[in-house]
């Protein structure tokens, strides 16, 4: 009985708990309170330009640096300066992968495996599925000094996965890279988001979109949007319609708006171009719900015919734009 | 004690692999094998004590030479956030690091041993030489070796710059070193005291063949508190 209860609260428990972070540099406020989990599995994008907090927090994460207030928590395990079982859970990539240069590929893996106190019995196993899964299966006798940033990145994330951890924490994993590199870890990555809570950060919009289930944008130490992709595209955009009537009696422009300011969703209908003979066209804004079934049925049911729709969202690019603006601004 | 274990291999092939270490080895070599013949063709003198009088200079010199670089390179590299990210308490980093240290520096011990025996054969009649100063000399210097290469490492843990570290390290061995020998401007109470920070005085009396525990304690709680600084010092490092 006892056993089970336990188990459920592991189900339920989310990877990552962050509460009330607050992090200074000195008189830097890097983090101004940031709260957010992140559930078992999920691919997490952290998005935000330079200087929003997008490392710091990462690293209050993975343990290196100490946060002033709040608590973090991986797997339920506070992380802190005495957080050795968290540690266990997580594979981090910093920022830049800062790795030995002056080891070998193979004996740097070696030398991680054994730090990461994986059993010796599983050693081998696991630094040939780490070797195999990053490619690195070429230069293992090369010194990591000598090592392309591409490979170099990839021994990072060899790194990061040897000890199967339950969290992985990828802080730009993409920067730097020629756009080859970018599409070769990007796939790395979402093959690796198939078993593991993932979370990578990046300034760059395409990168989220690709591989991350989930957004957070970050800003000047604040988080200032969470959610899918989609849902942050999804928020708002126009719908484009051209219509005329279906029995062949011009239609009137009034009666046609009544009805697609009737539409659930639409917040604002503006005249727009039509096709001539006798179309007419609109454009209807929405803020949250994406109205176009909506104007199919509406259409259906007034004898409209729907000579054309045109979807356009706010691009994901607009959203970034809009929420990071104050960063923008400053010097 | 495994991830010591692991950070301490690492460093003694990191050591063996970079010129630096041959250098500095060969170098305390050289200068070791200097210090034993020359006391014997130059004073004639058919016993050790000439090279343990001079040995603990070498170290003030050859243990920062080997520390300097274990944490500071690794700050400044910023390979430290990986270190500290991975599942070791800081004191096994630390520990590791020390071992790692106090093994090259027992290897450039072991190579200096042949001089000693080469002196000793050449300066003793079959059966006579006498052994205890050789084994409390080695016995001292290892002890003495441990307490410089905790420092070193603190000074290491303390600096970005391998240089400073360096100097910072030489400095606070030479103090140590240097201590005993202004003993004699201040009164007996302060004298005393100096006297017994110093390292070379507690030397001098492990290397005559005297075991005391005053000796064994003073180079143990020596070596533990730098270890333990370096620890607090690492820990810091967190921010
Ligand atoms: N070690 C540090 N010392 C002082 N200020 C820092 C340090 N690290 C980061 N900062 C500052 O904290 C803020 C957040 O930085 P960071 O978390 O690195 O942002 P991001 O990764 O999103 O670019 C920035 O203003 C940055 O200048
Ligand atoms: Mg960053």
């Amino acid at each position: 009985m006892a056993r089970k209860f336990g188990d459920r609260a592991a189900m339920s428990q989310p990877m990552v708990s962050i509460r009330g972070l607050k992090k200074s540099y000195g008189p830097t406020q890097a983090l101004k309170g940031v709260d957010f989990e992140v559930p078992k599995g999920q691919v997490v994008g952290f998005l935000g330009p330079n200087g929003a907090g997008k490392s710091t927090t990462m690293k209050v994460l993975a343990g290196y640096v100490l946060a002033d207030e709040g608590v973090a928590t991986v797997a339920g395990i506070a992380v802190g300066p005495d957080s050795v079982e968290a540690r266990k859970r997580i594979g981090y990539l910093p920022e830049n992968n800062p790795i030995a240069e002056d080891m070998m590929v193979l004996d740097f893996l070696r030398f991680v495996a054994e730090v990461r106190g994986v059993p010796k019995a599983q050693r081998r196993a696991r630094l040939q599925a780490a070797i195999e899964r990053c490619g690195l299966g070429g230069v293992l006798g090369k010194d990591i000094g000598q090592l392309s940033k591409g490979y170099r990145q990839r021994v990072g994330l060899a790194q990061a996965i040897l000890h199967e951890p339950d969290l992985l924490i990828l802080d730009e994993p993409t920067s730097g890279l020629d756009p080859n590199q970018i599409v070769e870890i990007r796939k790395l990555i979402t093959e690796l988001g198939r078993e593991k809570t993932v979370i990578l950060s990046t300034h760059i919009l395409s990168e989220v979109e690709n591989t991350c289930q989930r957004v957070l944008i970050i800003n000047d130490g604040r988080l200032v949007a969470d959610g899918a992709p989609e849902a942050l595209r999804k928020g708002e955009g126009t719908v484009t319609v051209v219509v005329a009537s279906r029995v062949g009696v011009n239609v009137e422009a009034d009666k046609v708006r009544a009805v697609l300011e009737g539409v659930p969703g639409v917040t604002r209908v503006e005249p727009s171009e039509g096709e001539g003979g006798g179309s007419l066209g609109f454009a209807l804004r929405y803020q949250a719900e994406d109205p176009r079934r909506g104007v199919f049925e509406a259409a259906v049911k007034h004898d409209l015919l729907l000579l054309e729709m045109r979807h356009q969202q706010v691009s994901l690019e607009d959203t970034f734009r809009k929420l990071t603006a104050r960063a923008e601004v400053r010097p | 004690m495994n991830g010591s274990l692991a950070i301490a291999r690492r460093e003694l092939s990191a050591f063996f692999n970079s010129p630096i270490a041959y250098i500095v080895l060969c170098g305390f070599l050289l200068v070791a094998g200097w210090l034993y013949f020359s006391t014997l063709f130059l004073g004639g003198q058919a016993s050790l004590r000439g090279f343990f009088s001079i040995a603990p200079v070498l170290f003030v010199v050859f243990a920062p030479a080997v520390t300097m670089r274990l944490i500071a390179e690794e700050k400044k590299a910023g390979s430290l956030e990986l270190l500290l990210t991975w599942p070791l308490e800081e004191w096994q980093v630390v520990l590791g690091k020390f071992a790692a240290a106090l093994g090259l520096v027992a290897v450039g011990l072991a190579f200096t041993l042949p001089y000693a025996f080469t002196v000793s054969s050449l300066t003793a009649q079959p059966g006579t030489f006498d052994w205890g100063p050789v084994v409390g000399g080695y016995l001292g210097l290892t002890l003495m070796a441990a307490s410089f290469l905790a420092v070193g490492l603190w000074a290491s843990a303390v600096s970005k710059n391998q240089i400073v570290a360096f100097i910072a390290g030489l400095l606070l061995c030479f103090a140590l070193y240097f201590v005993d020998k202004v003993a004699p401007l201040f009164p007996d109470a302060i004298g005393g005291l100096l006297q017994y920070l110093s390292v070379d005085y507690h030397f001098e009396n492990v290397a005559r063949g005297v075991l005391d525990t005053r000796d064994l304690l003073f180079y143990a709680s020596l070596t533990t508190g730098a270890l333990l600084l370096t620890t607090r010092t690492l820990a810091a490092a967190r921010r």
